[in-house]
């Protein structure tokens, strides 16, 4: 047990097998809309906790986290396509084009995280508001390549025939998003513990002091851009394969606005903030469309609510957020945790 | 060339909107130094509310009227309800507030409307006038620089020539001294945001009947283009506002105009970022150090 308290790498790899053998047992249980919505979860959560070691450990804001998706997405969408045009196939062919989709987000992240290094507060968000609009504009100018607003479909192998003639795909999309969103958050888990999360944190909480302490300003700020885009793109990729197409329109402007609730509203300090980020982009819409459900309304009223609903839920609850508990679901949770462990040994 | 001219003319008549806007973001960053991200959703508010007068009515002229009252009315209320309570150590939790408003809004009218574009009238055509076989300028669009500058005009005339706009400077300026003086400070600040909404929805309503039409989103990229203008004037100067505003209609106008209108967003994008690294207080700011 001492070893695991002694060593963070160790811990937080014994936390990762936990969680997978847990994720595992669950997806075998679950039916397979639910393994779908799984599988959402987790891609959402790549993207949700790479902009939380952005905004919330670094301290730089960024609206167009949707667009860095939708380059992730693009670049799986086109590797896929074009690997499975050349006769290449296997199951290993779906890592490559993950890898891919992650390295050129890394480098879209690259030269916007340049650009932000330089930029403070409004200015950034802004810039990256920019940023949010331009990539869909992108994919109806280049429309060649990108089939503007229709999008492109996405070429993705059934699951190996080793796992059974009848195995759900479901599952196997399951597995695949988990095992990207457990990577992420073991390598984002370890990399926030390390020197270069100080780091991140001393530039955010006071830059002048960061520089005396000998920390390259611009170098940490471009190094957590270029991070959290490489989860944003991964996180990308995968809903292409989830949703085995992209399109324009599924990463519009409110996607990347949605990330930030998300983030916000599960809590900017810490990571497990993102992965409450991630359940609630999933369930909130579902949620408000049962209640729609549940409550008969003309159909012409619940088709208006559709979709509306979760949006005004949503941006309800970060203006609320934000002026009452800035600390998020988890700061909250945080806090709940602190008072029973004060009233327990009193007892 | 005919060209050329039609592209500067529409190009000018674009900006003159994009001006107003930028006009409003600058008067709220001098009041309150926010860059209100929800200006977008709430001049759309404004010109829904004009929308459901003038169908009632039948009048544009007091559609025109209701998004102007409206504006005020909306931009009172946002920062009395909302901003107010923003904690102001951070420009994140003031940009993200205003993001939440933005989903708030754009949800809000999605309900009511429901999310088509639904098609807005002009009170005057919108076919060129010509001189010597050359198309120039709308009826509209000499309509729009009217109002434009007539708007322009008077915030130079509150703010140089009237107590409350001496009072509104005071409080954005130095607001402990003004209150010890007896400015209501907090006034100011509201009036700020209410007069700043409006100019908003006086953008909205002049440029949303050249565009696709009536949406919840209509004003989601005029926004960035004014956020744009705003920075190449430089947040702080009203009359930089105007400049940029101008100088980026024109450029958008020939970009959409020789290269293709799907290629603006990204035009915009490629101005504001040549712009910010280049001088990132704006061409009209002048030199001060830097805080970091």
């Amino acid at each position: 047990m001492s070893i695991l308290r002694n060593s963070t790498l160790l811990r937080h790899l014994a936390f990762t097998l936990l969680a997978g053998v847990v994720l595992y047992l669950l997806t075998l249980q679950l039916e397979p809309f639910r393994n779908f919505q799984l599988a959402t979860v987790a891609a959402y959560l790549c993207a949700t906790a790479g902009l939380t070691v952005l905004v919330g450990l670094n301290g730089q804001l960024s609206l167009g986290h949707g667009a860095l998706m939708a380059v992730g997405a693009y670049t799986v969408a086109l590797s896929q396509n074009r690997l499975s045009d050349a006769g290449v196939t296997g199951n290993q062919v779906l890592s490559l084009s993950l890898a891919l989709g992650v390295l050129v987000t890394m480098a879209a992240g690259a030269v916007i995280g340049l650009a932000a290094a330089r930029l403070r507060g409004p200015y950034l968000a802004g810039v990256t508001l920019a940023v949010a609009i331009a990539v869909p504009a992108a994919t109806v100018t280049f429309d060649e390549v990108f089939n503007s607003e229709q999008g492109l479909p996405v070429y993705v192998e059934p699951p190996p025939l080793a796992l059974g003639l009848y195995f759900p795909n479901e599952r196997w999309q399951a597995w695949i998003a988990l095992a990207g969103a457990l990577l992420t958050m073991l390598l984002l888990a370890n990399l926030v513990r390390s020197r270069i999360g100080r780091n991140l944190r001393a530039v955010r909480d006071d830059e002048v002091a960061a520089r005396l302490a000998g920390i390259h300003l611009a170098r940490t700020q471009v190094l957590a851009f270029v991070v959290s885009a490489a989860c944003a793109g991964l996180g990308g990729g995968l809903m292409a394969l989830l949703a085995q197409s992209v399109s324009p329109g599924a990463f519009s402007l409110t996607l990347s606005l949605f990330l930030l609730m998300a983030v916000v509203i599960g809590g900017l300090g810490s990571l497990s903030g993102a992965v409450w980020g991630a359940v609630l982009l999933v369930a909130l819409p579902d949620l408000t469309h049962d209640t729609t459900d549940w409550v008969t309304l003309s159909p012409e009223v619940a088709q208006r609510l559709e979709g509306n609903l979760p949006l005004a839920v949503f941006g309800l609850t970060l203006i609320v957020v934000m002026i009452a508990a800035p600390g998020g679901v988890q700061g909250l949770l945080r806090r709940l945790g602190a008072l029973v462990r004060r009233r327990v040994p009193t007892r | 060339m005919d060209r050329f001219v039609f592209l500067t003319f529409d190009g000018l008549s674009k900006g003159a909107v994009l001006a107003a806007f930028a006009l409003a973001l600058v008067l709220i960053w001098r009041a309150a130094r926010i860059v209100n991200f929800a200006q977008g959703a709430m001049a759309v508010a404004a010109a829904y509310a004009a929308y459901s007068v003038t169908s009632a009515t039948g009048s544009y002229w007091l559609g025109f009227g209701a998004a102007l009252a409206g504006g005020l009315l909306i931009g009172l209320v946002v920062e009395r309800a909302v901003m107010r309570f923003v904690d102001h150590t951070s420009p994140l939790a003031e940009v993200i507030v205003a993001l939440g408003l933005v989903l708030v809004f754009q949800a809000l009218l999605g309900m009511f409307y429901g999310n088509e574009y639904l098609p807005v009238g002009t009170p005057f055509s919108r076919t060129a006038l010509t001189a010597g076989g050359v198309p120039l300028l709308s009826r509209y669009d000499l309509f729009v620089f009217g109002a434009v500058l007539l708007v322009v005009v008077a915030l130079a005339l509150l703010f140089t020539r009237t107590p409350v706009g001496l009072r509104m400077r005071a409080s954005a300026f130095a607001p402990e001294v003004s209150r010890l003086l007896g400015v209501n400070v907090g006034g100011m600040l509201t009036l700020g945001w209410a007069l700043a909404s409006a100019v908003g929805a006086l953008a909205a309503m002049l440029v949303i009947p050249t565009e696709l039409g009536l949406h919840p989103h209509a004003m989601d990229l005029v926004f960035v283009s004014a956020f744009t203008a705003a920075v190449v004037g430089g947040l702080d100067s009203p009359v930089g506002a105007v400049v940029g505003g101008l100088s980026v209609g024109l450029i958008l106008s020939y970009v959409s105009g020789y290269l293709g209108s799907d290629v603006t967003p990204m035009a915009v994008l490629v101005l504001l970022l040549a712009v910010l690294l280049v001088r990132p207080g704006g061409l009209f700011s002048s030199t001060v150090a830097r805080q970091v």
